[in-house]
């Protein structure tokens, strides 16, 4: 796949790989093997007819190609750019044995892009002959989970209310995801074919605030999708985190794709960081920060991680990308307090190594520290990654819902939950996972109620 | 959209403005805020609730223009919309009977005492009032306050108007007359440390109002942490008001102006577009 050069690309926020034009795509596909038996299917969350898809492609019908990747992913677009494929349909890929996998990926990104590219007025997306069901269902937070759940819901011919907390759709695909890695125009592509479906997306609308689930079973809403995602930022209860220039990674990348503070002072929203940027963290989140802090300016950005690489929890191209671009790595290596001045401002943190010691309770070795090996790095800014928590401004609202031991949703494989109308699904159930893990979820959920309310 | 259908100026910097925004007002309670966007380009950023009326399904609030946001917003005219507002967020302040309680507002802070000393007056508490600016052109509610309390005292730093020093000089005389049950802060973070300081000495319990930087609103981003007790607290989920003895005050300071030079670069970015007219939005 053709990319921005790094020395071009920590300059601006647009995307970093090119994409496949039509020529390109056909030569990927014409290599697919077109298995009897395909195992990548298989590997697919969202149970995409993968060969029946790249066929399409290799006889140049584009528009079909999407066709068939919509008739059970409604985010291709988005999937396209940021599934880990390598760990699910490309993996399972026949050719990966015998040199290299088809990229799946990059063509489930090529027929969607095609599509967004040469659409029309798709009114024909919307069936003539649909059924039309009366039932209002309400799905709460419009990240992955939700905007999947509604979408196959809507087919169904439901009455979907998707409400959403903050001003814009997508959830972690608009506030989190960098506009490098998924261009927000994409987003609202996607989504706009969702509300094209018939589904009402009402924004500023913090249910448990607003309103309770109760007062919404009273204006008659039938089911509940909750897929309000893991919104609760995890700090790391070490001295010095709220010196300025301290943030959460969730505040950080709100600022910079939701708020669009790289375009300060354009746009209102500011963010600094600095010369040199600490991100603690090394899932994908940690490479979004790392990525957007060198892309702001920072001169020096270090990844500081507790673990070594065989253990880092990013896809492997996020961090090939991040190390292209210049972001150090420090491994093993531990934050145990960070040093401000008397402005509050951060100047140093202060970091231990770690060696690897006995597997823990998550099958990795465990990180033991090294005694009398604590050192100093002088920061600017520091980016706390280290994954977030379930958020309960809206589950303290609800009487009797059954919730894990870390305050997630308790909720079966088909997203149902202790009570009977209220079924959840993505981060709040499983803390943080993927796209297509949520997404996944919130088809399984569609089916499930639509089971409930027949 | 969520439109103006009122606008008052309260004083040269502070706007009284009623919002649209039916569902807000049926859920709002005191002690409760929103957070605006103004237009496409701009903050997120929370205000307090100054008042809500269901029946018209209206909200209210008070605004200082002083940053890049708030000048926008309160150059808006009755007619004129706010592309956002997200709400109610914050706990509501428990309302109850529990006696004498004083109310002490700062500046602006003035406005956010107004909904909980009605609400607190029509509990059925004693509620005296004192309310503090710098020089007289700035008192803003003084007659609201005045129709929902026993006693109103009004200071000025310059004596200009009311009892010439600081709320907490009357404060203090009040305490040395006779007990109270609660203080309720409002106003500057140095105001509130101070009034905390005072009542500390007394064991008197006393309820600050933070009014954090923020994003969402929600607890999501964490940027609007404080230290409270030693430990991390997010003022928009577990506040805004806390117990004003528990409150690090200096670390609020710190991180009130965390912003500060590109708080003064986007000033001057906005200013500059107002005047060579580049109105990117009705805000100059």
């Amino acid at each position: 796949m053709r990319e921005q050069d790094p020395k071009d690309r920590i300059n601006n926020f647009n995307e970093v790989p090119y994409g496949y034009d039509e020529d390109e795509a056909v030569t990927e596909a014409l290599r697919c093997l077109q298995c009897k038996n395909p195992p990548c299917v298989k590997g697919c969350p969202a149970e995409i007819d993968i060969p029946r898809f790249i066929k399409a492609i290799r006889e140049r019908r584009f528009s079909q190609a999407n066709e068939i990747i919509r008739e059970t992913n409604n985010l291709p677009a988005v999937c396209g750019r940021v599934c880990p494929q390598e760990d699910q349909c490309e993996r399972l890929c026949v050719l990966k044995n015998k040199g290299k996998a088809i990229n799946i990926g990059n063509l489930e990104r090529f027929a969607a892009d095609w599509e967004l590219k040469n659409s029309f007025s798709r009114e024909d997306l919307v069936q003539s002959n649909k059924i039309v069901r009366n039932e209002k269902i309400a799905v709460i937070g419009s990240g992955p989970a939700g905007l999947t759940c509604a979408a196959d819901l809507a087919k169904k011919g439901y009455q979907v209310t998707l409400f959403e907390a903050l001003h814009k759709p997508g959830g972690v695909l608009t506030y989190g995801i960098p506009e490098f890695r998924l261009p927000k125009d994409i987003v609202m592509e996607e989504v706009k074919k969702i509300t094209s479906l018939g589904v009402d997306i009402k924004y500023n609308y913090v249910i448990g605030k607003i309103k309770t689930i109760e007062k919404l079973r009273d204006q008659g809403y039938r089911a509940f999708f909750i897929a309000t995602g893991a919104g609760l930022p995890y700090f790391m209860g070490i001295p010095g985190e709220n010196f300025n220039g301290v943030y959460s990674a969730n505040e950080f990348l709100t600022r910079v794709n939701l708020m669009k503070a790289y375009k300060f002072p354009e746009y209102d929203t500011p963010i600094t960081v600095g010369e040199n940027v600490a991100v603690v963290g090394a899932g994908n989140v940690a490479m979004d920060s790392a990525r957007c802090a060198l892309r702001l300016g920072a001169q020096k950005v270090s990844i500081i991680y507790r673990r070594t690489e065989n253990e880092m929890p990013a896809r492997k191209d996020e961090i090939d990308h991040a190390r292209e671009e210049g972001v150090e790595f420090h491994l093993l290596t531990n934050p145990v307090e960070i040093i401000g001045d008397n402005q509050g401002q951060v100047k140093k943190i202060v970091c231990i190594k770690n060696k690897l010691g006995k597997l823990d309770s998550s099958g990795r070795p465990r990180p033991v520290a090294i005694e009398d090996s604590q050192f100093e790095m002088a920061v600017d800014t520091v980016i706390i990654a280290v994954g977030n928590g379930s958020n309960p401004l809206l589950l303290d609202t609800i009487n009797g819902l059954n919730l894990t031991s870390k305050k997630n949703i308790y909720a079966d494989d088909s997203g149902r939950t202790n009570i009977e109308d209220i079924f959840a699904g993505g981060d709040i159930v499983t803390g943080s996972a993927t796209v297509i893990a949520a997404m996944g979820a919130g088809k399984r959920a569609a089916k499930a109620i639509d089971k409930f309310l027949k | 959209m969520y439109k103006i259908i009122k606008k008052k100026q309260l004083n040269s910097q502070v706007f009284l403005i009623e919002f649209e925004a039916e569902d807000l007002a049926l859920a709002a309670n005191p002690g409760q805020f929103v957070i605006l966007r103004v237009d496409e380009f701009a903050e997120r950023f929370p205000l307090t609730l100054y008042d809500f009326n269901p029946k018209t399904g209206t909200i209210t609030v008070v605004c200082q223009a002083i940053g890049v946001s708030t000048k926008k917003l309160c150059a808006l005219s009755e007619g004129d919309s706010v592309v956002d507002i997200a709400g109610p967020l914050g706990r509501a302040e428990p309302v109850c009977d529990i006696g004498k309680v004083i109310f002490i507002g700062g500046g602006v802070g003035t406005a956010e005492v107004y909904p909980i000393a009605k609400a607190m007056k029509r509990a059925g508490n004693d509620v005296t009032v004192i309310i503090g600016f710098r020089t007289k052109d700035l008192v803003i509610c003084e007659q609201e306050i005045n129709s929902v309390c026993d006693n109103l005292y009004v200071s000025t730093d310059d004596g200009s108007y009311g009892r010439r020093g600081f709320v907490t000089d009357i404060l203090s005389e009040l305490l040395e007359t006779e007990p109270y049950d609660l203080v309720y802060a409002i106003g500057p973070i140095i105001m509130m440390k101070m009034v905390s300081a005072v009542t500390k000495l007394k064991a008197l319990k006393t309820i600050v109002s933070l009014n954090s930087i923020m994003i969402d609103g929600t607890g999501m981003c964490g940027g609007c942490r404080i230290k409270y007790n030693g430990q991390a607290k997010f003022t928009c989920v577990d506040g805004p008001s806390f117990d004003g003895h528990l409150v690090d005050y200096d670390d609020v300071l710190l991180r009130q102006g965390r912003f500060k030079d590109k708080e003064d670069e986007g000033n001057k970015h906005y200013e500059h577009n107002c005047r060579i007219g580049l109105k990117k939005d009705k805000g100059c």
